[in-house]
């Protein structure tokens, strides 16, 4: 069984089908990349996996659970998580804050004992800070780590999207173009991370990236889109030379 | 320059940084709980008045400032939970249990009312809780029977652990019923933001989306938010109405769910500071144009007439003031003035400007 599968899904904003009769499976472990030119629908595909949008047909399927049948809030509990493609952090809360959000799923207390901060909701937040930082370690942020979203440079931010997904536990990490506007040294660090988030912590990786350099390093799988469907589906030497991959980036040759 | 030093990782889960800064907030308690010696009938009257309004703006604090829900209608929920408060006295029930109770009811109520308000936002949800503030009036006219109506309900003294309190027979139990009353609501506010539920609330002011795609469910949270806040503010009408004496239909008209929602704006939205910073704004700003008024008067001779609205016009001119140039509020600045004094001589001028902040689509709403 794979840990993700889509089966014949298909969405329509009013007349555009941003996403078109798509069908594809991601397997527990794998690093799994979509690439696609602009407006392919990549996005779109995560934004159906989050659940923010019903899909017109299909069906979505998460470790064998109907995820069609869940809320956009209970996509998480599954584990999960997701970076966004521009950037959607807690601008005016601290870098630790944010990702204690993200432990948010593992919730157990209830109001009164918040309220009182009881024995119970601190063990909790005892619990929850430890895995944080164990993210803040793994991805360096110890320099950033009470500082406010608001006033942080954008390659940052990035990786704060990252461990705030990461604090989730996640079993599925989907990461919206996670390299996109880093610097050359940010791009490389942001390789090993990957590399790591699948190898060290076991984390399977769904991500949609531009840079190919990137695409081709660390996954095992690629998946081409244009106009919402599927051009192609393989490793990452064989998408690439894929003809209906060049003719969709580089335009029919005549 | 002072450096807090760590020692300890609860350092960063308790709500004070060091034993410093404990002490100095527990000497601001011995200082407000020994006033009624240093102060008169008169001030200590305005400083329960002050405390009041910090209890409402704590409760809409919840709501607008960490929620980011603007409600224009807060009058509404002063007024449920002051007459549910003396409705309650009246009927034979202690105080001791009216009062909680009273706000247990007005935050159900806040509760039920935040259903149809979910599916709003910014303006419109502004512009539903004006509209039930402005209800509110009409409501209280029409249930004559319990409220009273036009002519009004007045406060009987209560009892608190055998006490007998009252506004103007103790003032000074008075004073520090409410103090009582401050200092648990903010402990529990306290509380509550270094816990999950607060910062669901953040994150739910600060990104609707992935605070969905981290699990927060957004209904559930926007409800308790609102539940709470108009639990918190049922107290402060509670106190409010004991502290009028004397209250009818339109003792808590829009006019007060403007100011209200003004005043922690002022006091800087999404700090507990803030609200409290806003109070003492709000209830001391009268006293403050009534002496300057008196001093105008007589430097340059001519009469003291009341000029109408001068306080809400001022009122209107400082938030004006502090939107354009303080837009975190006199918390802000207050963070800026102890920043500059804790790292003497090291402080920029640049230290607190925001980096700017990219494009976010909309894509997603
Ligand atoms: N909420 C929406 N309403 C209407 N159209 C939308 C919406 N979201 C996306 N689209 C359209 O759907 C198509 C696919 O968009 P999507 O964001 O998935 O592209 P993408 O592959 O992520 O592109 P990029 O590489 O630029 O991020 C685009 O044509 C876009 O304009
Ligand atoms: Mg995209």
């Amino acid at each position: 069984m794979s840990l993700l599968e889509l089966e014949n899904v298909t969405l329509k904003f009013g007349g555009l089908t941003a996403v078109d009769d798509l069908s594809f499976s991601v397997e527990e472990g794998e690093v799994f990349a979509i690439v696609g030119p602009n407006g392919a629908g990549k996005s779109t595909v995560f934004n159906l996996i989050s659940r923010f949008y019903d899909p017109y047909a299909g069906k979505i399927r998460f470790n064998g659970h109907d995820l069609l049948q869940v809320k956009p809030s209970g996509v998480a509990a599954f584990g999960v998580a997701r970076t966004f493609q521009n950037i959607e952090l807690f601008e005016h809360a601290t870098v630790l804050q944010n990702l204690l959000v993200g432990r948010h799923r593992h919730r157990t207390t209830n109001l009164l004992s918040e309220v009182f901060f009881s024995s119970s909701a601190k063990r909790q937040e005892m619990e929850n800070r430890e895995k944080v930082e164990e993210v803040i370690d793994f991805l360096d942020l110890q320099a950033y780590r009470d500082k406010m979203i608001a006033g942080l440079p954008y390659g940052v931010r990035k990786v704060v999207e990252v461990a705030r997904a990461l604090s989730t536990d996640p079993k599925l990490l989907l990461l919206d173009e996670p390299a996109s506007g880093l610097s050359v040294e940010e791009t490389a660090d942001m390789r090993w991370w990957i590399d790591d988030i699948r190898r060290q912590m076991g984390i399977t990786v769904l991500m949609v990236e531009h840079d190919m350099g990137l695409v081709s390093g660390v996954s095992d799988r690629v998946l081409a889109m244009a106009d919402g469907a599927k051009l192609a589906l393989g490793t990452p030497a064989e998408v690439q030379s894929h003809p209906a991959v060049i003719e969709a980036y580089l335009g029919k040759a005549s | 320059m002072r450096i807090v030093f760590k020692t300890d990782y609860m350092q960063d889960i308790r709500p004070w940084k060091d034993g410093y800064q404990l002490s100095l907030y527990l000497l601001l308690l011995a200082v407000a709980i020994a006033a009624p010696w240093w102060l008169d009938d008169f001030y200590l009257g305005e400083l329960t008045n002050v405390l009041i309004w910090a209890i409402a703006g704590l409760g809409l604090m919840v709501l607008t400032g960490h929620t980011g829900q603007a409600s224009l209608g807060h009058a509404a929920f002063l007024a449920i939970g002051c007459y549910a408060n003396i409705i309650l006295v009246e009927a034979g029930v202690p105080f001791m249990i009216a009062f909680p109770v009273a706000g247990l009811i007005t935050g159900i109520i806040g509760a039920t009312v935040a259903v149809p308000a979910l599916r709003l936002h910014g303006i419109y949800l502004a512009i539903f809780t004006l509209a039930m503030s402005i209800l509110m009036d009409d409501i209280i006219v029409l249930a004559e029977p319990i409220t009273g109506g036009v002519a009004g309900k007045y406060a009987p003294p209560v009892g608190v652990f055998g006490f007998m309190v009252d506004r103007w027979g103790t003032p000074n139990e008075f004073y520090w019923l409410t103090l009582g009353v401050v200092v648990l609501v903010t402990l529990g506010y306290i509380n509550l933001l270094r816990a999950p539920l607060g910062r669901s609330f953040i994150a739910v002011r600060d990104s609707e989306v992935s605070a969905q795609a981290m699990g927060v469910d957004i209904s559930r949270t926007k409800t308790i938010s609102f539940g709470l806040s108009c639990m918190v503010t049922g107290w402060a009408g509670a106190l409010m109405g004991l502290y009028a004496g004397a209250f009818n239909n339109e003792t808590f008209s829009v006019v007060i769910s403007i100011q209200l929602l003004m005043m922690i704006v002022i006091g800087g939205l999404g700090s507990i500071h803030g609200a409290f910073f806003g109070a003492i704004v709000i209830g001391f700003l009268p006293q403050f144009l009534s002496i300057s008024k008196e001093y105008v008067g007589a430097v340059f001779g001519g009469s003291t007439v009341a000029i109408p609205g001068l306080e809400f016009g001022i009122f209107g001119m400082i938030l004006i003031a502090f939107i354009l140039f303080e837009p975190m509020g006199i918390y802000g600045r207050w963070l800026k003035i102890r920043t500059w004094f804790e790292l003497f001589p090291f402080y920029r001028k640049d230290m607190f400007k925001r980096q700017k902040s990219y494009l976010k689509t909309e894509r997603l709403r």
